[in-house]
């Protein structure tokens, strides 16, 4: 059997399952409304859910690209200072948080996305859910037994085949949503332990020696400048000194 | 004929292109069966295109079952093999 049979056929017998709870037609109706309100709940929630976690994934973003720009700040500074090493270092760790970025990327396309098609979907369901309703009306109103089983019938079959087709959008977004989370706290795990890069000024290690550098040359001036007013005459010789520390303390 | 495209909705497609439209099922259950996803994004992209050129989309108020269900365009063959496996997956 081709794969569209066999996917109707699972539809099908899904519809037919909710048809012979009851024997009145009409408690199926009722019955089946009520899902299908839950349903639009339980949908608003799911694209409440896809939307926080996007957030997430943004915020965490915005972190890692003012980390990044931190970083670039810093190799520049190393080269100032001459020191190749350091800079190295800061483009090296730039192009870790660069790598993350771009995987971040791709994750937050994939849950726009999601919340796209949820939106989407949540907007037929509902309008299918109030066509439902009147429709429900109308076979209640005009109930002859013999005519309802029809009509009951394809209108519980239409609704049910849109809630089979919604509920499975539901649970990939859900999908999603869980592997995203399990994917931001461990990002948000290797930011708090300092292991993607040290983004506290306290704990960053490149930026302390990038300090101890510029203090070094700080306390070499300092030296000169001594050097200069305790040797007298010999100071004129090495050069002007009182100006350039002042300049170089910022 | 009405067909359901997953995700997307349902498309009133006319008589004459069953043959066709079975055609290219049978080229995607084929894909399925084979596990080749290459051959599975080729057939089911031709049996959607099909279906959505050929039929004419119903309106979201339109409450009536379909003759067939397709997939939807991002469906991987992990997902269809698990809803022709266990009908559980399907709520409601």
């Amino acid at each position: 059997m081709g794969l569209m049979k066999r996917f109707s056929y699972i539809f099908k017998s899904k519809a037919s399952k909710a048809l012979d709870k009851y024997e009145d037609p009409r408690e199926t109706l009722d019955y089946s409304y009520e899902k299908q309100l839950e349903l639009l709940q339980k949908m608003k929630r799911g694209v409440a859910d896809v939307a926080t976690s996007r957030k997430r994934i943004e915020l965490q973003a915005q972190q890692l690209q003012s980390a990044a720009t931190k970083l670039e700040g810093q190799a520049k500074q190393a080269i100032a200072q001459n020191r190749e090493d350091l800079a190295r270092e800061a483009l090296a760790r730039r192009a870790g948080i660069a790598s993350q970025l771009q995987d971040l990327q791709a994750q937050h396309d994939q849950l726009k996305a999601e919340e796209a098609k949820l939106v989407d979907a949540s907007r037929r369901l509902q309008t299918k859910v109030e066509a439902f309703r009147t429709r429900k009306e109308t076979i209640k109103a005009t109930y002859t037994a013999a005519e309802a089983q029809t009509k009951v019938g394809e209108a519980i079959s239409g609704i049910s085949e849109e809630m089979g087709d919604v509920g499975m959008a539901m649970s990939r977004a859900e999908d999603k949503v869980a592997q995203m989370q399990a994917r931001s706290g461990a990002l948000d795990e290797l930011m708090a332990s300092g292991g993607l890069d040290d983004l506290s000024a306290g704990g960053d290690r490149l930026q302390a020696e990038l300090n101890r550098t510029d203090d070094d040359s700080q306390v070499e001036l300092e030296l000169a400048r001594l050097k200069g007013e305790l040797g007298g005459t010999e100071t004129k010789q090495l050069g002007a000194p009182t100006p350039t520390p002042t300049e170089e303390q910022r | 004929m009405i067909v359901r495209i997953m995700g997307e909705g349902q498309f009133d497609v006319p008589d004459e292109h069953l043959d066709e439209l079975n055609r290219l099922d049978d080229a995607l259950a084929e894909a399925v069966e084979s596990g080749d996803t290459a051959s599975f994004r080729t057939a089911l992209e031709s049996l959607l295109t099909s279906v959505r050129t050929q039929g004419s989309e119903l309106p979201d108020d339109y409450l009536g079952p379909s003759d067939l269900v397709l997939p939807g365009p991002d469906a991987t063959i992990a997902e269809v093999r698990a809803v022709l496996g266990e009908e559980g997956l399907i709520p409601g």
